[in-house]
């Protein structure tokens, strides 16, 4: 991801799935260390790897630490305080200062839980997160992978979030934090259903579910991108993805899962020092995930707005970080749902209208009535 | 609508139920018209939803405008305002006995405001000055134990204490908070 | 671990087990984010449905009342600010009245006027702590801190007035410990005039706002009969419909001479109450605003007394409107300097007996939306 500069991709498909065609000027540097110009050898292969696995590490890392104090700040605003102030310029190292001190905080575990779920369970939302991070292309050549399936892997991998919230509030031997996690697996379900509804409108529309080309496909002027460029459909369908998205990523008004003033914490009631800080910074990595695929799926991901700017990473950041202000928008706005009108939304609601959507956009690309 | 006299001599269960005029649409009836009637498929699938998110939209409005009226924060930063803080001259902080210049106190040692406080907290030990007149010995005043009611400063007759407005009490010895609050004995 | 007990805990009317399902028992408090202290409701869930609850108090008990039998009058005062500490004045006031009524101790006009500005104010303040409360138990954190904001402002007057922000202790047989200070009176205005505009930007933000209708609307319906049984008063019987307010049914200071309406729910559900509270608001600006307007100049306190003793078997009573109902206050004396009884009747305590009727065959959430309505505070139920 950071390890590769702009490259022209006016490559055709075949010649991007290639490996050996999109290099980027570290990997080649590493591969002529090892004596590997041509395709690489093992030992290319395995620090080109690291160089990645640490890469994604660090923007993770860094994107939470930036996502968190921007919520936090916005937080503040939204209820007339000032929000962090006091750490660093601006309140900047804020979550640094919170981090240090989840970090030397004591591991407890209680008695009754079971070790093995329970320390499992911090684990598996961050390697989910890390792994829909590779395959989002974040500049003309700036990704890790490229699977022809993209749209399908990310949504497989979606699930795992929720696997850990599961089996973190079953080891935790809680009775909140077990009704925290079956809320969190009753909505997950519901929900992605209705996300995938989105993804597949994306799907139908562009002919594709890989994701670089459906960046691609929507290059370009603004109006070539899925919002617009499916009259009235995209539109709908973004708003759907947004809260849809939403409830995944269990934030107000879908925080059931959480649900501070019923269930104390839900799924990491009995969670404490570092393994709940693994929960907290997998929570904010998936917040910018979700949002990088809205960008990329209806806002043209690192797609200038207007032709004669040049492309780039900074576009899908800053759309990224706009849906992401509409996240927090929502958090310091709304009240909660309780867990059955959660559902009735979902069932009754939003999963029949995405359905009447995905057929009127059938008809729409059908008729060719696209912008 | 009843005037208040009615009310007092009709008993509540006989008097006709008065609704406020100006409930607007918080009136029980506009709430029953939305809750209790069996909704129609317009009401319950097209205006709903729509009334619904216009209400959301009024919500993210109203926080929208706080987050960019900037002088809506009303967070006191406290250590760095220390200097501008004052507090109304009626606070109770702590009891205090104030000492005019000569460091004269005006306490005669009459422990009503002992007899006043109701935790005994404050204990008024006299003794005799040399022209064998009761003064103020010591005036032992425990914090860790005070209520800040001001019961005791109400009490004294001669205004001898009042209370400080003093509010940063934090300490880390407990033993700090029992203080004697008159700088010398009694007056000769 | 056992999930499926079969003796019947204390309180339950049957054990959970029985039945299709597997029920279980959930602890909520003592410590716990929604009982706004240390309440412990003891819950028979079936998934997320509430079977039942039993109440269990006692936990911030501090034993005020045998307290109260060896401070003298004046003394107990202040241990009435302990009881509701979101309507201390109110508190204040009905002990206040009792001894009055026992002492035979005459108010003087103006103190009469301030008495009942500050009870308003208070009932202002203690309805918008209860509201940024409610929206932050169904989720809301923004509202709740707006709720503080607003509520900020009328403690400030209060610091003022009597210097203290929480523990009160400004009212005394007779009267009041000072006059009001100055310029008090259109900082007053000034509040009621904002708290207008706010009042109904807090109708957009929470009272209009969908999710908080479909949260509320429906939910914890607490029947007229019920409510009356319970011996619910204030809001939550008002929500109800039980028209009783103590202010017009049995008025005390003078009440009696100003205009406001009691607002009536209709149903019983959260939403009643919840708009009833806000209505009380709106009517408490209204007799503030009267008040205000008639404020005489004159005493704040009648001559004062060294001791206020209630002579032997007599007994005083006194009832007051507080935030949250009827609180009473009855004196027993043995003529001494001290009460030989004060017994005191807390709305909440009322309130909480109610919880099983509002809560039971709603979900989990429901009894936290419930709990968020009742507005109780723990201290004035275990005394
Ligand atoms: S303020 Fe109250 S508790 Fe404190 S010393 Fe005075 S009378 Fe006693
Ligand atoms: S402070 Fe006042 S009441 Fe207390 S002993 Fe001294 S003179 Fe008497």
């Amino acid at each position: 991801m950071d390890t590769s500069t702009h490259q022209p991709v006016q490559q055709s498909v075949a010649e991007r799935l290639d490996p050996h065609t999109a290099t980027t000027p570290l990997g080649d540097w590493v591969r002529e260390l090892c004596d590997a110009p041509d395709g690489g050898n093992l030992l290319s292969m395995t620090i080109n790897v690291i160089i990645i696995i640490i890469a994604i590490c660090a923007f993770s890392s860094l994107t939470a630490m930036v996502l968190v104090w921007m919520e936090r700040k916005l937080a503040g605003r939204f209820q007339r305080r000032l929000g962090p102030t006091r750490t660093g310029p601006f309140g900047l190292l804020q979550t640094a200062a919170d981090g240090l001190k989840l970090f030397l905080k004591e591991g407890f575990r209680p008695n009754a839980s079971d070790p093995f779920t329970y320390y499992l369970a911090p684990l598996l939302p961050l390697t989910g997160a890390f792994m829909v991070l590779a395959v989002i292309p974040f500049g003309p050549s700036m990704w890790i992978a490229d699977p022809e399936l993209g749209l399908i892997f990310i949504s497989a991998i979606a699930g795992l979030g929720v696997l850990a919230l599961l089996i973190g509030s079953w080891g935790s031997n809680n009775k909140y934090s077990l009704m925290g996690g079956l809320r969190a697996g009753a909505q997950a379900i519901s929900y992605e259903v209705s996300l995938i509804l989105c993804f597949l409108l994306i799907v139908l529309a562009s002919g594709e579910t890989n994701l670089l080309n459906i960046v691609e496909g929507q290059q370009g002027n603004f109006w070539n991108w899925w919002i617009i460029k499916l009259p009235g459909a995209g539109f709908i369908a973004f708003i759907f993805f947004i809260i849809t998205s939403t409830a995944e990523l269990n934030r107000t008004p879908f925080d059931t899962t959480e649900a501070e003033s019923e269930l104390t914490g839900g799924f990491h009631t009995e969670y404490s020092g570092i393994a709940f800080s693994m929960f907290f910074l997998a929570e904010y990595v998936h917040m910018f995930i979700a949002a990088a695929i809205g960008a990329t799926l209806f806002l043209g991901g690192y797609n200038a707005p207007f032709e004669f700017l040049p492309d780039g990473w900074w576009w899908l950041m800053a759309k990224s970080y706009a849906i992401i202000f509409l996240y927090i928008w929502f958090r310091w706005t709304f009240p909660r749902l309780r867990i059955d009108q959660l559902m009735a939304l979902e069932w009754k609601f939003l999963l029949p209208l995405s359905l009447i959507n995905l057929v009127f956009a059938g008809i729409l690309i059908a008729m060719g009535w696209i912008l | 609508m009843t005037t208040p006299d009615q009310h007092q001599d009709t008993p509540p269960q006989n008097r006709p139920q008065s609704r406020p005029q100006n409930m607007g649409a918080f009136t029980p009836e506009a709430q029953a018209e939305d809750t209790c009637t069996k909704p129609s498929f317009y009401a319950y699938f097209i205006k709903r939803p729509i009334v619904g998110a216009f209400s959301l939209l009024t919500g993210m409005g109203i926080t929208l405008k706080t987050l960019c009226n900037v002088t809506s924060t009303v967070t006191q930063e406290y250590p760095e305002n220390r200097d501008t803080l004052t507090m109304p001259p009626a606070f109770r902080g702590q009891v205090i006995m104030p000492h005019d210049e000569e460091g004269e106190h005006k306490c005669t040692a009459c422990t009503l405001c002992e007899k006043a406080c109701p935790n005994g907290t404050i204990s008024v030990l006299p003794m005799k000055n040399i022209a064998n007149k009761k003064v103020l010995g010591k005036y032992i005043y425990r914090f860790d134990q005070c209520t800040l009611c001001s019961l005791c400063v109400e009490a004294c007759p001669f205004d001898a204490i009042r209370m400080g407005n003093d509010f940063e009490h934090a300490t880390v010895d407990k033993d700090s908070l029992v203080m004697v609050l008159n700088e010398k004995e009694g007056r000769l | 671990m056992d999930l499926v007990q079969t003796e019947i805990p204390e309180g339950f009317t049957r054990s959970a087990g029985g039945g299709h399902t597997e029920e279980y028992y959930l602890n909520m408090g003592p410590q716990h984010p929604s009982t706004h202290g240390v309440l412990r409701l003891m819950v028979r869930l079936d998934g997320e449905t509430v079977k039942e609850i039993v109440p269990h108090i006692g936990y911030i008990h501090r034993s005020i009342e045998k307290m109260a039998e060896s401070q003298s009058l004046i003394q107990n005062i202040h241990l009435t600010d302990r009881l509701d500490y979101l309507s201390c004045h109110m508190t204040n006031l009905g002990l206040c009245l009792a001894i009055e009524q026992g002492a035979d101790v005459g108010v003087p006009e103006r103190a009469e006027y301030i008495r009942i500005i500050v009870c308003e104010l208070q009932r202002i303040q203690s309805h918008l702590l209860w509201w940024g409360c409610f929206a932050m138990d169904l989720g809301a954190l923004t509202a709740f801190l707006y709720g503080f904001d607003e509520r900020e402002k009328i403690t400030d007057l209060f610091e003022e007035l009597c210097g203290a922000r929480l523990t009160m202790n400004y009212f005394r047989p007779g009267g009041c410990v000072s006059d009001l200070p100055n310029e008090f009176i259109p900082r007053i205005l000034k509040i009621c005039e904002h708290m207008k505009t706010t009042l109904d930007e807090y109708d957009n933000l929470v009272s209009k706002n969908m999710i908080i209708r479909e949260r509320t609307q429906g939910v914890g319906i607490l029947s007229k009969e019920r409510a009356l049984s319970h011996g619910c008063t204030g809001p939550v019987a008002r929500a109800s419909g039980i028209n009783y307010d103590v202010r017009k049914d049995e008025p005390y200071g003078i009440y009696n001479r100003f205009d406001f309406d009691v607002p009536l729910g209709a149903t019983g559900d959260c939403y009643d109450r919840y708009t009833v509270r806000i209505e009380e608001m709106r009517q408490s600006i209204r007799i503030l605003e009267q008040a205000c307007k008639d404020l005489p100049d004159g005493d704040f306190r009648s001559k004062e007394k060294p001791n206020y003793k209630i002579p032997k078997d007599e007994h005083s009573f006194s009832s007051v409107e507080t935030a949250r109902g009827n609180f009473s206050t009855y004196v027993v004396s043995d003529g001494g300097k001290t009460p030989y009884r004060i017994k005191y009747r807390s709305p909440n305590f009322s309130h909480i007996g109610a919880i099983n009727d509002m809560a039971s065959g709603y979900k989990l959430a429901d009894l936290v939306t419930v709990l968020a309505t009742l507005d109780p505070v723990i201290p004035d139920i275990d005394r």
